[in-house]
This record gives C-alpha cells, sequence and structure tokens, in this order.
C-alpha cells in the first residue's frame, strides 16, 4: 500500500517536472510479482532475475517491482501506475494477471509488456513460460521409483493449465516405473500461503503419502516432510537445497535471467516485437537442481538419462500411448503432444482420479 | 472416495495444532476489546511477533526464549498503538489498520537474513501415562506445550474476568470509561495494560506459526491468520471458551478439508476451500439473529477525562 503511494507520487513527480530528458537515457523495466520476493520459491527466482537485469547493464536500467500483488483489478491498478510512472518494459509474472496485463497494455500502446505463463498476446504483449512440465516428469519418474506406500501427495494451487499438465507429467513418469502408484490432490487455491500448505503436507503425509511434489511457492511443505521423517520432496521454482540432501531430493529451478537481459536489450536496440516464447531444460530456462545421494544411483543415472533426452529433444514428456482420464485416445503410440494442447491442457490423463475443479 | 484413509486421530491432534495461533491472538484480541479498544493490528502484531521470534530462536537456539522474545516485540508494537489511541486520541480503526501495515513492512525488513533458514522448534511435551494411554495419548497428550498453555490461558482470562476484582474493573472500563473514571479507576492506563496483553499474545501466536507450525520465515507468513481472529472474538461474543470452540471450529474445518481433498472426496474443491470462511459467516449470522451480541459499549470510543 505504502508504496503504491510511493509509486503514485513518483509518477506525479515525474510528470511535474518533465522527467523525458531524465528518463530518456535509462530504460525502466517493472516487475509486478504474485507473492514477496523472499518466498524462497517462484517470486524469489524472478526477483532473481530482475536483480540480474540490473547487474548485467549497470547504470542504463532502472527496474521497479512491486511485490504481494493479488490477482485481478489490483495489479491492473500496479501496472498502469508503472505505466504512468515512465517504465519501457513491464513483466507480469502470474498466470492471473493475463487479462489485466492485456487491458493495460491496450491503454499504453507504448509500453511493452511481457506476461509469464499466459497465452493471450497483443502487439504489445509478449507471452513466456518454461516448460516445467519436463522438469515435472523426472520428479515423477523419482518420485515412483522412491515411493514405499505407492502414494504420492501433490500440493496443487490453481486448476489452470500450467498446474494440469505438471500432474500429468509426473503421474505419466511415476506409473511408467511404478504400476501401483496413487495420487492424491490437494487445490491449495493458493500460490502463496505457508500455514496453508503446511496444513496441506500434514494432510497428505498422514494419509499415507510418502512422497510430496508441490505447485506452491513456499518452502513450509519441505519442513512438513522433514518432520515427519521418512517423506521425501522436490524444490519448486527454486532449488530450495536447505531442505537437502532430504527429504529434497531435487528440484525443479526456474532461470529467468537469460530471457530478462534479452529482452531488456531488445527494448533498448529498439527491436522488441511480440513474442511466445517456451523453452524448456534444453534452453536452460527450466534447471534440475542437483539429485541428492537419497536417491539411489541407478534411479539417478536413469533421471539424468531422462535430462538429456529431454534437453536435447529427443524425448518428449508427452509421448503416447497417453489415454485421458475418461478412457478416450489422446496420443496414439509415439506421437507427440503439440503444443496448442498443452498450452490449453484442461484434462487428466487416464489413471488420475478425482476431477479437476472447474 | 475412500474416507477411511482419514484418520481422525491425527485429524484432532493437527486440528488443534492449526487452531492454536487464531486462539492465541483471539484471546489476546478479547481482553483488549473487554477494556474498549478496538485493535485491528492483530496481523501486524503477529507477523512481528513471528520474525522476532524467530530471529531470537535461531540465534540463541532456544524456542522458549523466541516465545518470549516475541510476546515483548508484539507488547511494544501494541504500545506505539496505545500511547497514539490512548494519550493522543487517533482513531483506532485507522491506527489498528496502520499498525497492520507497519507490521507487516517491519516483519520483512528484519526477516530478509533470515529466510531459508531452520529454526528450532519445540520438543513435543510426552507427558507420563497420559501419553501412553490409546487414541487419547496421542490425539490429546503428545503436543508441545504451546497448545497446553493456550488452553489454560482460556481458563485464566475467563476466570479473571468473571470472578477477580481486576477483572471486574477492566470490564467496567469497557461497559463505560466515563463511569469507570468517575469511581476513580485509571482508565488509560487500564487500556493500555489491555492493549499490552493483547499485543504479547499476537507476538506469541506469530511465533507459533514460525516457530512450531511451518516451522520457518517467509515473508507474509501469517496470511491473514490475525483476521480471523478479529473475526473469532466476534463469533465467540467476547467469552473466553468460545473463542475455544470457535479457533477449534475454524482451524478443524481447515485441517478437514485438507484431509477430505487428499482423500479424493467427491465434493466440488471450492465449496471445501471456502467451507471454514463459509461456517464463520453461518455462526457470525446466527449469533447477530439473536440479538445481544455481547459487545462491551465503550468498543472502540475514545475516552478523554474532561469530555
Amino acid at each position: 500500500m505504502k508504496r503504491r503511494t510511493l509509486l503514485a507520487s513518483a509518477a506525479a513527480l515525474t510528470l511535474a517536472f518533465g522527467g523525458a530528458a531524465f528518463a530518456e537515457d535509462k530504460t525502466k523495466v517493472g516487475f509486478v510479482f504474485v507473492g514477496p520476493v523472499g518466498d524462497g520459491g517462484w517470486t524469489y527466482e524472478h526477483n532473481k532475475g530482475r536483480l540480474a537485469v540490473e547487474a548485467h547493464f549497470g547504470d542504463k536500467v532502472e527496474t521497479v517491482f512491486q511485490e504481494s500483488v493479488p490477482e485481478g483489478a489490483d495489479s491492473e491498478r500496479v501496472m498502469t501506475q508503472m505505466a504512468l510512472s515512465g517504465a519501457d518494459l513491464i513483466f507480469t509474472t502470474s498466470f492471473g494477471y493475463m487479462d489485466p496485463t492485456i487491458n493495460v497494455a491496450a491503454k499504453f500502446p507504448d509500453v511493452k509488456f511481457e506476461h509469464a505463463t499466459g497465452y493471450k498476446q497483443a502487439d504489445n504483449v509478449s507471452v513466456y513460460s518454461a516448460r516445467f512440465y519436463e522438469g515435472r516428469a523426472i520428479q515423477g519418474h523419482i518420485a515412483g521409483k522412491m515411493t514405499k506406500t505407492n502414494k504420492i501427495g501433490y500440493i496443487a494451487s490453481f486448476p489452470i493449465p500450467e498446474v494440469i499438465r505438471g500432474i500429468n507429467s509426473a503421474y505419466i513418469h511415476a506409473k511408467k516405473v511404478n504400476p501401483d502408484v496413487e495420487f492424491s490432490i490437494i487445490w491449495a487455491y493458493t500460490w502463496f500461503d505457508p500455514a496453508k500448505e503446511a496444513d496441506a503436507a500434514q494432510a497428505l503425509i498422514e494419509q499415507g503419502a510418502d512422497v510430496i511434489l508441490q505447485h506452491t511457492d513456499s518452502t513450509a511443505p519441505q519442513a512438513a516432510a522433514e518432520a515427519a521423517g521418512n517423506v521425501v520432496t522436490f524444490g519448486q521454482a527454486s532449488d530450495m537445497a536447505e531442505f537437502g540432501p532430504f527429504p529434497r531430493v531435487s528440484s525443479i529451478i526456474d532461470d529467468w535471467a537469460p530471457y530478462y537481459i534479452d529482452r531488456v536489450q531488445a527494448v533498448m536496440d529498439g527491436t522488441w516485437t511480440s513474442t511466445s516464447t517456451w523453452d524448456g531444460i534444453g534452453a536452460g530456462m527450466v534447471a534440475i537442481g542437483e539429485i541428492s545421494d537419497a536417491v539411489p544411483a541407478d534411479v539417478k543415472a536413469e533421471a539424468l538419462a531422462m535430462q538429456d533426452a529431454l534437453a536435447d529433444g529427443s524425448y518428449h514428456a508427452f509421448t503416447g500411448p497417453i489415454n485421458k482420464q475418461d478412457g478416450t485416445v489422446w496420443l496414439a503410440e509415439g506421437e507427440t503432444a503439440d503444443d496448442g494442447t498443452l498450452a490449453g491442457m484442461s484434462f487428466y490423463v487416464e489413471g488420475l482420479t478425482g476431477e479437476i475443479p472447474n | 472416495m475412500d474416507l477411511s484413509s482419514i484418520n481422525p486421530i491425527l485429524l484432532i491432534a493437527s486440528l488443534m495444532v492449526s487452531a492454536t495461533p487464531i486462539l492465541l491472538a483471539a484471546l489476546g484480541e478479547l481482553v483488549v476489546e473487554k477494556s474498549g479498544v478496538l485493535n485491528l493490528g492483530v496481523e501486524g502484531m503477529m507477523i512481528t511477533g513471528a520474525i522476532c521470534g524467530f530471529a531470537i530462536g535461531v540465534n540463541t537456539g532456544s524456542p522458549v526464549l523466541g516465545f518470549m522474545f516475541a510476546a515483548i516485540c508484539g507488547a511494544l508494537l501494541s504500545l506505539a498503538f496505545g500511547i497514539l489511541t490512548q494519550y493522543l486520541l487517533s482513531n483506532q480503526v485507522a491506527t489498528g489498520l496502520g499498525l497492520t501495515l507497519v507490521g507487516l513492512g517491519l516483519s520483512s525488513l528484519i526477516g530478509k537474513p533470515y529466510e531459508g533458514i531452520k529454526s528450532p522448534t519445540l520438543q513435543k511435551m510426552e507427558i507420563p501415562i497420559l501419553s501412553d494411554l490409546p487414541i487419547v495419548g496421542r490425539m490429546l497428550f503428545s503436543h508441545d506445550p504451546m497448545v497446553y498453555f493456550s488452553i489454560a490461558l482460556v481458563a485464566v482470562v475467563w476466570a479473571v474476568l468473571k470472578y477477580t476484582r481486576a477483572g471486574l474493573i477492566l470490564r467496567a472500563v469497557g461497559e463505560s470509561h466515563d463511569a469507570a473514571h468517575a469511581l476513580g479507576y485509571k482508565v488509560v492506563r487500564i487500556r493500555i495494560m489491555a492493549i499490552l496483553f493483547g499485543g504479547a499474545c499476537a507476538g506469541l501466536a506469530g511465533a507459533y506459526i514460525s516457530l512450531v507450525r511451518v516451522p520457518q520465515w517467509t515473508e507474509g507468513m501469517t496470511a491473514g491468520a490475525g483476521w480471523i481472529a478479529l473475526a473469532i472474538v466476534v463469533f465467540a461474543s467476547w467469552k473466553p471458551w468460545r473463542i475455544l470452540i470457535g479457533a477449534y471450529l475454524f482451524g478443524g474445518v481447515t485441517v478437514l478439508q485438507l484431509n477430505l481433498q487428499a482423500a479424493g472426496a467427491k465434493v466440488p474443491v471450492e465449496v471445501l476451500s471456502m467451507s471454514p470462511y463459509l461456517i464463520t459467516i453461518l455462526v457470525l449470522v446466527i449469533i447477530s439473529a439473536r440479538g445481544n451480541h455481547g459487545a462491551p459499549a465503550a468498543l472502540g470510543k475514545i475516552f478523554h477525562a474532561s469530555r
């Protein structure tokens, strides 16, 4: 709230003193974050990307950010104020900012926008995301091998394609190595609420899950697993190495820095165009955190082999035969999923129980 | 759906843990409101308590010291509220909201170096004989000391308010500060003490989240628990034992809905997720419909001796 007023007054000042000359040489880049920069996960990594931009460009760039911005009308106000205060490029880093980004971008045709994990583009709105599902495939493989109760808990955030892709990918690969595996899924309806995430992990553990996958941003489930003693977890969005080597046995790390630097450079050079970027392990946008020694050597070797295959493109995480939950065929033998279907994925694959809330 | 996978013993055990922070915070706020002061800054004091307790817990290795320091920090922050509202006669609602914002900002400032660090946590108390009882032992008698402390505090607050002279004076100040003043009671001093107690309780509540329930520090980790505590005070019609019921009901529904989801219950997730809030609102409506809310008559009113 305070920072918002600060931004507003900064905007007013810029206007009042005709800060054009001042703003001309510096490229101003805004970041809208869904959680606090200290969440240790999703927003933490985006902020690392922001700091990398500052380090790379030094005096030529000025970054501003606002953290813990609720998805919805509030985010629209934040973006509007950033645009008014002279931002040249604004990164909006959560799925729920999709429509607000499009709305604000329509009002500021000269400001460039970049929306993470969405699918709506415009002339001045690019979209970018990472193929987290490739990392999930590796997690699923390790999870399927590590579970003794054959029950894997999954703390999901919101029922959006990105999250559903992750569940499907993890399930397919867990099932492949362990046909008896079952997934229990809890929809937390939050990206960041440590107490709720801890409770969710606790509920899953109490019901016999001995591997917990999370698609929420805090490290609370890691702590719950550690307290339980015999439960395996994976770092989400950030390495969460402080919980290694056990319970955290590996992680998916988002690396946004190269992309952010590229895009800021493009704005400086005047070569920025609206693009849709979706990079995975191969391009380095998704990294797999070190697989700890708690994982048996042969499983680790298999996981690393899969990582290489995903990176060089010789293996696709969604390779047929795969049926949808209702038993209808989705991918035939050897067929791989196309990006369009993946981007809008709204169904479970065969074997998963329960329904996706809508 | 496989409801048999929900273990009622573990469910009740985790319910008690889940409810303890809101129980502590609500209890503190009850005393504050009984004295006629509305402090909306519970969330801010909680989160400040969370980081202060965590920092001391990490640095000294003693969670007990952490809790004590959290209570002191919560009380100090509430003292700022007390001075503003009682001596400088500022508006209580606005000051309370401001306190929340200050607490959130202050905590993330203090908390920067403590991100991603693990803290020492309270050990579960093994009570001889009781802990070994079948079912009940695991359910009720194998918690950390703070769970029992919070329940004991409910009893103490209830007894003090109902049976002691101090409790009577506190309630008199909350019902009619002019009358209490005319009788020679120091209204402002009594209110400040109540505010300090509320702050200390909120600090403990926050520390319980960061030292026991989660246990680690992340920014914004109380995630609205302070507001729930405020609702529970109204829910309880300002009666201590009902605070216990309200907090456990809220904690219970929260834990139950997660368990139902994990068990694959065929109830829409949206309904389950909103159920804790829905039930809270429902009970509030039922209580309001009965007419007698039990709110202290001078709640939120500014007191000045010359007026």
